[in-house]
């Protein structure tokens, strides 16, 4: 059996999408799946979408968290700033992950996680991360939320 | 007067002239026209009775009409403002709902409003306002703030909500309580990306047909016809969606665009779903609906006329008219001297013409989609926005400056695309046809009771519009 949404993380509102001029949209739609099936509400803007996208999208359906997948190598560029148009847009709280193949070539992957947490994600996943521990994660993370606290330790 | 058989009244209360068509529902076709002046703001009754004698003396002599319908854009149209969240989802959603029920637009809001929207809007004083805001089961925070602003403001107009619609109890409350007239429609945006505005137009409908024909005093006339069924816009839509659709027995014309230019705007209309034609075409941005109004409020050619000029360059203007720069400036003072003036001179003539087909170009441009290149790293990818049209298989011009022109196909022409330029989705081999006599808003009124007669209304009113050498205008 998959893992579930459990708790306060039940029928939350996820956005998932491709940032920046990014075609690979495979990665994005299984996660998709997988997240609906386990439970989340998912809003999929798809390939190809602009960062401001993703908060316009966020503002009118009252979404919960984001999910961005770049695959490209290029989600160093497309991300940067990310945060500050939540910050912008009155939603500094939203909790915001990211994943997939984000940096050209092979880079330590702590350094790497390191730099996009230092750009205000919440979360950086690896290449190859399995949708069962991103749900995991997920449903960690809600449930501290619910008791104020930003991410789980 | 003619013939036997039933006949239909068709009304158009317009801004400068109170318009009717006498229409014969056998042969479907065109019976008798006639004209009087607008007298909405004073009595309704003065132009109606003065068009009615004027058909009279066309008819020799006034039949019972079976049908008398009418259709109103006078007393400034059907003033709409439209309040939205995000500026480009529910915000854009609720202006194509006001512009495809046929409604003047005088103002976007989007976002929450502040002290100086809401002054705004009191001061620009709509006829209806619609109300959206958030995806159903999204933001309602917003919505219900922005109704607070709203019930609280002088504002006294009908207000339509038409967003998430799990604040519509609250907001009904908010305004009920406010004492305010308050109409709950389905949401514009129900889900992320999902355009639904056939409730809100439905809404729009219902309240123009219930409490704006009476607000305008058309309703002083009310013993001289059946019912004013809907904005005149709107009715020239319906017309074009029929056109483009047929009846049961008769096909239509298939994908269509419709390009009305008048004095004081230039609306495009286009029936077709505009979905890419190319091939691994990625569309982006908002869908479109598949029955699209647009409104260019500077392209007007007597109200506007400087504007026009100035948006084409009065250089440009003046060379496609072959006329200098100063006959175009006499030309624009007389027009704004009397804004009902009609050229006579031939320099004015092709001035006019000059002007008609850089509104009709620019018109077509902004209503039309268009394609960018979006360079990935699988390399370039095509981008559209807003609607293909490049394969629509008509294009009806109408409108007194079209109507009215030397050559009517030349003006039309120039909505069409370039090849020189393939980022603009404009329409490229359509069928060109002219609406000769004003019917395309009789036949929309008429559809709603007879649709096969006010289908061959609106065939047999439009004139094919010249050969291959004429359609390519000049300028």
């Amino acid at each position: 059996m998959s893992a579930q949404a459990t708790g306060p993380a039940r029928g939350r509102k996820l956005i998932t999408g491709v940032i920046g001029a990014d075609t690979h949209i495979v990665g994005s739609r299984i996660l998709s799946m997988a997240l609906e099936e386990a439970g989340f509400e998912i809003v999929a803007l798809g390939a190809i979408t602009p960062a401001e996208d993703f908060v316009k999208a966020a503002i009118e359906t009252a979404a919960d968290g984001i999910m961005v997948s770049s695959l490209y190598g290029q989600g160093e560029l497309d991300c940067r700033g990310f945060r500050d148009l939540f910050i912008e847009a009155g939603l500094e709280d939203m909790l915001i992950y990211v994943g997939g193949n984000l940096v050209v070539g092979k880079q330590d992957w702590t350094d790497v996680e390191r730099r996009f947490l230092e750009m205000g994600f919440d979360r950086a996943f690896p290449p190859n991360t399995r949708a069962d521990q991103v749900i995991e994660v997920l449903n960690a993370d809600f449930a501290v939320r619910s008791a104020g606290r930003r991410i789980a330790e | 007067m003619r013939g036997g058989g039933d006949m239909a009244l068709l009304i158009d209360f317009g801004s400068t002239y109170t318009k009717l068509r006498a229409v014969d529902l056998d042969a479907g076709a065109l019976a008798a026209a006639g004209q009087g002046p607008s007298t909405v703001t004073t009595d309704v009754t003065i132009g109606l009775e003065a068009a009615m004698a004027d058909l009279d003396r066309h008819m020799g002599g006034l039949p019972d009409f079976q049908y008398r319908l009418a259709s109103s854009s006078a007393a400034g149209g059907l003033r709409m403002v439209t309040v939205g969240l995000v500026k480009e989802l529910t915000a854009e959603a609720a202006r194509r709902a006001a512009l495809g029920a046929g409604a003047r637009l005088v103002g976007s809001f989007s976002y929450r409003l502040t002290e100086g929207d809401t002054v705004a809007i009191v001061d620009l004083a709509p006829d209806v306002l619609l109300l959206s805001g958030g995806t159903d089961g999204g933001n309602s925070e917003v919505i219900l703030y922005n109704a607070a602003r709203l019930a609280e403001s002088p504002l006294a107009c009908p207000v339509i909500a038409a967003g998430n619609r799990n604040a519509a109890d609250d907001i009904h409350a908010i305004f009920g309580q406010a004492g305010k007239p308050i109409l709950i429609a389905g949401n514009v945006m129900p889900a992320f990306q999902e355009l639904d505005i056939d409730p809100a137009r439905a809404a729009i409908r219902q309240v123009f047909i219930d409490r704006i024909v009476h607000a305008k005093g058309i309703d002083r006339a009310a013993e001289m016809f059946d019912a004013v069924l809907m904005p005149t816009p709107a009715a020239v839509m319906a017309g074009a969606k029929l056109l483009s659709e047929g009846t049961q027995d008769r096909p239509g014309l298939g994908p269509l665009a419709v390009v009305d230019i008048g004095g004081a705007t230039t609306d495009v209309h286009s029936i077709a779903g505009g979905d890419p034609t190319g091939e691994g075409v990625v569309q982006y941005g908002l869908p479109e609906p598949y029955e699209k109004r647009t409104v260019e409020g500077d392209l007007g050619m007597r109200h506007n006329a400087r504007c026009i000029v100035e948006t084409q360059g009065a250089d440009r203007i003046a060379a496609a008219a072959g006329v200098t720069a100063g006959a175009v400036e006499d030309w624009l003072l007389r027009i704004e001297g009397d804004v009902e003036i009609l050229p006579e001179r031939p320099e004015d003539v092709a001035i006019d013409a000059a002007m008609a087909r850089a509104a009709v170009r620019i018109a077509m441009r902004r209503h039309a989609g268009s394609v960018r290149i979006a360079h990935t790293a699988a390399g370039p990818v095509t981008v559209q926005e807003g609607k293909d049209l490049t394969a629509v298989a008509a294009l009806v011009g109408t409108g007194g400056a079209l109507v009215h022109a030397a050559a009517p196909a030349g003006v039309l022409a120039a909505a069409l695309g370039d090849r020189s330029d393939r980022t603009s989705l404009r329409p490229m081999n359509p069928a060109l046809f002219v609406d000769e006599h004003y019917l395309l808003y009789a036949a929309g009124l008429l559809a709603e009771v007879a649709p096969a007669a006010a289908f061959a209304l609106a065939m047999n009113g439009i004139r094919a519009a010249g050969g291959k050498d004429e359609r390519r205008g000049t300028g």
